[in-house]
């Protein structure tokens, strides 16, 4: 796939693959690495180095991209802490705080089915090789969490609850104020991964009552290979760390950082606080405009996730009858994910579809469509032309497709396991 | 996924796509996958009176292996007798196609369509008329 053309389009011109995966990854924002450009060159102090200027330059840009990303969420810069992604933000915040606190009869933790796989994976171990207990609750069709259910689930022995901010692969937004007062109520700490989050959507981890919270890099236009935690000071969340060493990063995250990808996920931060609400404001006409398209024009189209409390940029639909393998193939123009078996290696259908109840045939069908920045009209009028097409012609070729047409219940035949 | 030239151009360009009347004196049907699956496939053969299949067509539900598969042995069947038909293996589909190994299962999808198609076939000439009388 390094195939890159430009073509002509209602007047024009765009390149392709078009990019629609921004759950995977943002492009970053040329203004992020015109910010990094210099730590990379001249400026290339240790920012543990009290000793000189290149120490207290490096310092100084560190503790300003430090700033920066508290201010998008409502945080101290005390609060903050560089990792080197939403991953080992996750793991150093589940792991963390359950071994920190486990000594104190803490040894519950409550996340969600849907969470992301380094969420549940880090949950698991701790289960497998730490004596943990984990609730994983249930989600509704709609893909979010029943309140009620949470309630139930916490006991004197929880210490924390779990639970994302927006989804990576339906794009729906949990309840998060309504979680963090129960959390805060019940005197457990409330952590959500807002890799798809931050920058996105408004996040204030004092009115949500956040304790504690995941930052990915690369999803808010910013770099790979950073990412922050913030971790409240009042009530103090303690953590033990998964890293020992110098002790930087008030003792909960030794090794030396990087200030160009710190900067970077700095100045990403202060963009997103800049312009989120325009940016937004252009994805949802952006979405809207895809998303009606594609269903006046196709039938047995379905929207996975909440249709009203979600971040538009994320757009994850079933074509009934149409594998989504082969569709993919067939809009090779685009560059989209899908949560069909076909494309993973384990050859399962997405377990956040079937966890939302969506039967398996249809999540075979669906494939997510990513909405950003820097996603033009021009681009989403081509995606619907492209996807239409493909759609039309996959659908002619499918048995289902006819079967239904022919008014066959689909369910009625005895299929054979395979 | 890497896919072979000439399974990308079976998925581009499908051969026989289409449905015969699977009442037709003649016709034999099979469909085997599941959608549950991802994969669901109907092929189709019109036999000759002297046994040859003389067209076939098909309709796929999968991924572009499966749709590539189905294509491929809808060219292979044709001007074969029953029994050439039936000694297709999945082995040569998968082979031809260069299927990567977790879309092997495709081919012998493919393999198992093309016997159904003449055990229904074989059923139905065995029981002639059936439909006819019935009116």
């Amino acid at each position: 796939m390094n195939d890159h053309s430009h073509i002509e389009f209602n007047g024009e011109n765009m390149t392709t693959p078009i990019y629609m995966d921004y759950q995977a990854t943002t492009p970053m924002d040329p203004r992020v690495l015109e910010a990094m450009m210099p730590y990379f060159g001249a400026k290339y102090g240790n920012p543990h180095s009290r000793s000189h200027a290149f120490g207290w330059e490096a310092e100084a840009a560190v503790e300003n991209a430090r700033a920066q990303i508290a201010s998008l969420i409502g945080a101290s810069p005390k609060e903050i802490i560089f990792t080197s992604g939403a991953t080992e933000s996750n793991n150093l915040a589940l792991k963390g705080a359950a071994m920190f606190y486990r000594d104190k009869g803490k040894d519950h933790i409550i996340t969600s089915v849907t969470e992301h796989k380094c969420v549940l994976d880090t949950c698991r171990h701790l289960e497998q090789e730490e004596g943990f207990k984990v609730t994983y609750l249930p989600v509704q069709e709609n893909g979010l969490i029943d309140l009620d259910t949470l309630k139930e689930a916490i006991t004197e022995r929880t210490v924390m609850v779990s639970i994302m901010s927006v989804h990576n692969e339906i794009g729906v937004i949990q309840p998060l104020a309504e979680i963090g007062k129960i959390c805060r109520e019940n005197k457990v700490f409330f952590h959500t991964d807002a890799a798809q989050g931050v920058g996105k959507i408004p996040l204030d981890v004092n009115e949500m009552n956040i304790d504690l919270m995941s930052i990915s890099g690369h999803k808010v236009y910013g770099p790979m290979g950073v990412g922050a935690l913030f971790v409240r000071r009042k009530p103090r969340v303690r953590l033990r760390p998964l890293i020992n060493g110098g002790g930087q990063e008030r003792g909960m995250r030794s090794g030396t950082l990087s200030p160009p990808l710190c900067v970077g996920l700095g100045e990403a931060c202060a963009i997103a606080e800049a312009e989120m609400a325009s940016d937004n404001e252009r994805i949802r006409l952006l979405a809207k405009r895809f998303h009606n398209a594609i269903n006046d024009r196709l039938p047995d189209v379905i929207l996975n996730g909440d249709d009203e409390h979600r971040y538009w940029g994320n757009i994850n639909l079933s074509f009934a009858y149409v594998e989504g393998e082969s569709l993919m193939m067939g809009i090779r123009d685009l560059a989209v994910s899908s949560g069909s078996a076909c494309t993973s290696a384990s050859l399962e259908p997405s377990y956040v579809l079937r966890s939302l109840g969506v039967e398996e045939e249809m999540a075979h069908t669906s494939i997510r469509f990513g909405i950003g920045r820097f996603t033009t009209e021009a681009e989403i009028d081509y995606a619907v032309e492209h996807i239409v097409t493909a759609v039309e012609k996959l659908r002619a070729m499918s048995p289902l497709w006819e079967m239904a047409q022919e008014g066959i219940d689909i369910k009625s035949i005895e299929w054979a396991d395979h | 996924m890497a896919y072979s030239e000439k399974l990308i151009e079976h998925y581009e360009n499908p051969r026989n796509i289409g449905s015969f009347e699977k009442d037709d004196a003649g016709v034999g049907t099979g469909l085997v996958g599941a959608p549950a699956c991802g994969d669901v496939m109907k092929l189709q053969i019109k036999v000759s009176p002297e046994g040859i299949i003389e067209d076939a067509k098909f309709k796929t539900f999968g991924c572009g292996s499966a749709i590539a598969s189905s294509s491929l042995v809808t060219e292979w069947v044709k001007g074969k007798s029953l029994d050439e038909a039936g000694e297709i293996k999945n082995t040569d589909i998968a082979e031809e196609l260069a299927l990567p190994p977790v879309k092997i299962h495709c081919s012998v999808l493919a393999e198992d369509a093309i016997k159904a198609a003449i055990n229904d076939y074989k059923e139905k000439a065995a029981a002639p008329a059936k439909g006819e009388a019935a009116e």
